[in-house]
C-alpha cells in the first residue's frame, strides 16, 4: 500500500476509506500525488499552481484529527484538482487569463470552503481555457493541456486541467464547471467521470463568472461513485448564491451504490446522430444502449426537436451574459492595468488593459454578446434565444413525461488534434452540440466511459441526463454501466490506455 | 457570397462598446469570424416563438433577502489586495475627466 504508485491509483473512496482506518496517512497519499504531479505533469500541464505546502498541511490536519479520534468524513485525506475558476484565498487564482495573472483573492469560494471542511487536500489549480470559454484548453493564456491518452490530442475543455489531471493519476478527483458542456465533455474524451449537477444545486459564490444563468460547478472522478461522493460534499443550498436551490442534496451516493436500471425507461434522443458524429462514437453509444436494455431498461427513441437549436440559442445567450460579467475586468479593482502613464484617461486604460489582458475567444464572445444586446438587435438575437430556451426546456418536459433518463454520446467526436480547430470557432463550438441542451434548461447530466472508438482508439463518453433535481438517477444509471461494461473489459476504460493515462506512465 | 451579416465597421463600434482596443488586423480577422458566427446563431429566427415566455433562468428565482444583520465583510486591506493601485485606502484610478 505505501508504494506510491499504489497509492495514486486507488479510488477516493478506497483512498479515504484507508486514510480514517490508519492504514496510509494523508500525508502519504499528499506526497505520492505530489510526486506524480513532479514526475509527469511537464508533459501533461494540468495544473496552473500546485500548493506543495498547503497540500501537504491540509493532509497533517486530517491525520491530527484522526490520531485525536474525530470523526472524519468520507473524502477527508483525499486530493483533489481545483480548476482555476474558484476562488482560493491562499492561491492564487486566474480563470486562465493574463487580466488575472498573479491574483490572490481575498475569499475562499463556497465551493472551496466546503472542500476544506470535508478534509480534501486541494494539490492546487488546474488549467482552463480563459474564463472557461472552449472546449479544448487552447484558450488558456498559460498554454494548453495535453490529453493523457496521446499528449498530441486535447484533453477537452474548459475544465481540461482537472479532467487531465484525474485521468493521469495526479488526483484521484476534480472540480471542474459546466456553462455548455465544460465537465462531461473533458472527461469523456479522457474517459473518465464528469457531472453537470442541477444549475444551482451547487454553488457560484466565488466561481468567477462567464454566464450566470448557466455556471454550474461539478464533480471529475474516474468512478462514478467518486464523482457522487464529491457531488455531496460539495453541493447543497449556499445563502451567498441568490440562484442556490434551497432543496436537500439528491441522494447521489446511494443511488451509485443501488447501479440499478431494472424496469427504468431510458430515452435515445434522436436529434444526436448522424451527420457530423464520428462513426467510432456511435457504435460505442449503440453498444451502451444495448447494454441499457440487456440490464433490464426499457429503451425508447425521443424526439426533441428544438435541440437542434441549441447551440446557436446558447451562443446567444453565453456570450450576452458574458459580455456583462466580464465587464467587471475594468483595470480598477483589480488584475491588470495597462498604460496608466498618468496621462491616459481611465476609458483608455481600460481599454487597453482588456486588449492586452483578453485572449482571442473572449473578445469574440464580448463583442458577439454586445451585438445580441445592443438596441436594434435585442429581439431578433437574444430575445428570440430567450424563447427557444423555453422552447428547449419543453421539449425536456415532454420528453421526461415518457422516460426517467434521457442518453446521447457525451461530445460527437473524441479527442481531436491540438491546433486543429483553434483558429476556427464554429468548429470549437461543434464539440459542444450535445451537453448544451441540460446547461439551458438546467437539468443534471453526466458523462461516463462507454468505450474506445475504433479509429483512432480514444476514449467515447455515453451522457445521461434526468430532470432537474433528479440528479441521483443519472448515478444509478451511471454505475450500472460503469459496473458492466467494467466486467466486460475485465477493468477500467483506463486501463486500455496507452501513455500517461496509465498509472506508471511516467517512469516507463 | 452572401451578403455580410456584420462589416468590418460595425465590429471596431462594437470593439470601442466593449472597451477592447483592437488592432487593425484583429479587426480584419473577428469581422469574418464573427459574420460567420452570426449568420449560424440567426437560426434561432427561423424557430415559430410568437407567444413564447423568455426563459431567463434555468430554474425559477425570485429575490431573496436576508435578515438586516451586520455580517463580516471584507477590511480595506483585503479588498484592495489586489489593486493596481491604491492611496488612503481607496482604489487610485486614472483620470476619469478630459483635460482642459
Amino acid at each position: 500500500m505505501s508504494h506510491p504508485t499504489d497509492l495514486v491509483r486507488l479510488t477516493a473512496a478506497q483512498t479515504a476509506a484507508a486514510v480514517a482506518a490508519g492504514e496510509v496517512s494523508a500525508v502519504e497519499v499528499t506526497q505520492a500525488h505530489l510526486d506524480r504531479i513532479a514526475a509527469v505533469d511537464t508533459d501533461v500541464h494540468a495544473f496552473l499552481h500546485v500548493a506543495h505546502d498547503s497540500a501537504l498541511a491540509a493532509a497533517a490536519a486530517v491525520d491530527r484529527k484522526r490520531t485525536a479520534g474525530e470523526p472524519l468524513g468520507p473524502l477527508a485525506g483525499v486530493p483533489l484538482a481545483l480548476k482555476d475558476v474558484l476562488t482560493t484565498a491562499d492561491m492564487p487564482t486566474t480563470c486562465g487569463s493574463k487580466i488575472l495573472e498573479n491574483w490572490r483573492p481575498p475569499y475562499d469560494a463556497t465551493v472551496t470552503r466546503r472542500l476544506r471542511q470535508a478534509g480534501v487536500v486541494i494539490l492546487g489549480k488546474t488549467n482552463m481555457d480563459e474564463f472557461a470559454m472552449g472546449s479544448s484548453t487552447e484558450n488558456s493564456a498559460f498554454g494548453p493541456s495535453h490529453n493523457p491518452w496521446d499528449l498530441g490530442r486535447i484533453p477537452g475543455g474548459s475544465s481540461g486541467g482537472s479532467s487531465a489531471a484525474v485521468a493521469s493519476y495526479q488526483a484521484p478527483i476534480g472540480i471542474g464547471t459546466d456553462t455548455g458542456g465544460s465537465i462531461r465533455q473533458p472527461a469523456a474524451v479522457c474517459g473518465i467521470v464528469g457531472t453537470k449537477p442541477t444549475y444551482g444545486g451547487s454553488s457560484r459564490y466565488g466561481l468567477v463568472a462567464f454566464a450566470s444563468s448557466l455556471d454550474t460547478p461539478g464533480p471529475l472522478a474516474r468512478t462514478v461513485l467518486d464523482a457522487a461522493l464529491l457531488h455531496e460534499a460539495m453541493s447543497g443550498h449556499d445563502p451567498c448564491d441568490s440562484t442556490s436551490v434551497d432543496a436537500p442534496v439528491p441522494p447521489v451516493v446511494a443511488a451509485a451504490r443501488q447501479a440499478d436500471v431494472s424496469g427504468l425507461r431510458v430515452g435515445v434522443v434522436a436529434e444526436f446522430g448522424g451527420d457530423g458524429y464520428q462513426p467510432g462514437v456511435l457504435a460505442r453509444f449503440a453498444e451502451a444502449v444495448e447494454l441499457l436494455e440487456s440490464l433490464g431498461a426499457k429503451v425508447f427513441e425521443v424526439s426533441c426537436p428544438h435541440f437542434k437549436y441549441a447551440l446557436p440559442v446558447y451562443y446567444l445567450i453565453a456570450p450576452s451574459e458574458c459580455s456583462s460579467n466580464l465587464a467587471r475586468f475594468d483595470a480598477m479593482r483589480y488584475g491588470l492595468r495597462i498604460g496608466d502613464d498618468g496621462q491616459a484617461s481611465a476609458d483608455e486604460v481600460m481599454s487597453l488593459t482588456r486588449e492586452q489582458g483578453f485572449g482571442a475567444e473572449v473578445k469574440r464572445r464580448i463583442m458577439l454578446g454586445t451585438y445580441a444586446l445592443s438596441s436594434g438587435y435585442y429581439d431578433a438575437y437574444y430575445g428570440k434565444a430567450q424563447q427557444v430556451r423555453t422552447l428547449i426546456c419543453r421539449d425536456f418536459d415532454a420528453a421526461f413525461e415518457q422516460v426517467d433518463v434521457l442518453v446521447s454520446p457525451t461530445t460527437p467526436t473524441t479527442a481531436f488534434a491540438i491546433g486543429e480547430r483553434v483558429d476556427d470557432p464554429m468548429a470549437m463550438y461543434l464539440a459542444d452540440l450535445c451537453t448544451i441542451p441540460s446547461d439551458l434548461a438546467g437539468n443534471a447530466a453526466i458523462s461516463v466511459p462507454c468505450g474506445l472508438a475504433s479509429e483512432d482508439s480514444l476514449p467515447v463518453g455515453l451522457q445521461i441526463m434526468s430532470p432537474v433535481l433528479a440528479d441521483d438517477r443519472i448515478y444509478r444509471v451511471g454505475a450500472a454501466v460503469e459496473a458492466a461494461l467494467e466486467q466486460r473489459w475485465g477493468g477500467p476504460l483506463l486501463d486500455q490506455a496507452q501513455g500517461l493515462a496509465q498509472a506508471e506512465g511516467g517512469t516507463r | 457570397m452572401a451578403t455580410m451579416s456584420i462589416t468590418r465597421d460595425e465590429v471596431a463600434h462594437l470593439a470601442r462598446l466593449s472597451r477592447l482596443a483592437l488592432t487593425d488586423a484583429e479587426l480584419d480577422h473577428f469581422a469574418g469570424q464573427l459574420d460567420q458566427i452570426i449568420a449560424a446563431v440567426a437560426r434561432v429566427q427561423e424557430v415559430a416563438a410568437e407567444g413564447i415566455p423568455p426563459m431567463t433562468h434555468a430554474v425559477p428565482v425570485v429575490n431573496v433577502f436576508r435578515d438586516d444583520v451586520q455580517v463580516q465583510c471584507l477590511t480595506h486591506e483585503q479588498a484592495l489586495s489586489g489593486a493596481p493601485a491604491a492611496e488612503q485606502e481607496r482604489f487610485k484610478v486614472p483620470r476619469i475627466l478630459a483635460e482642459d
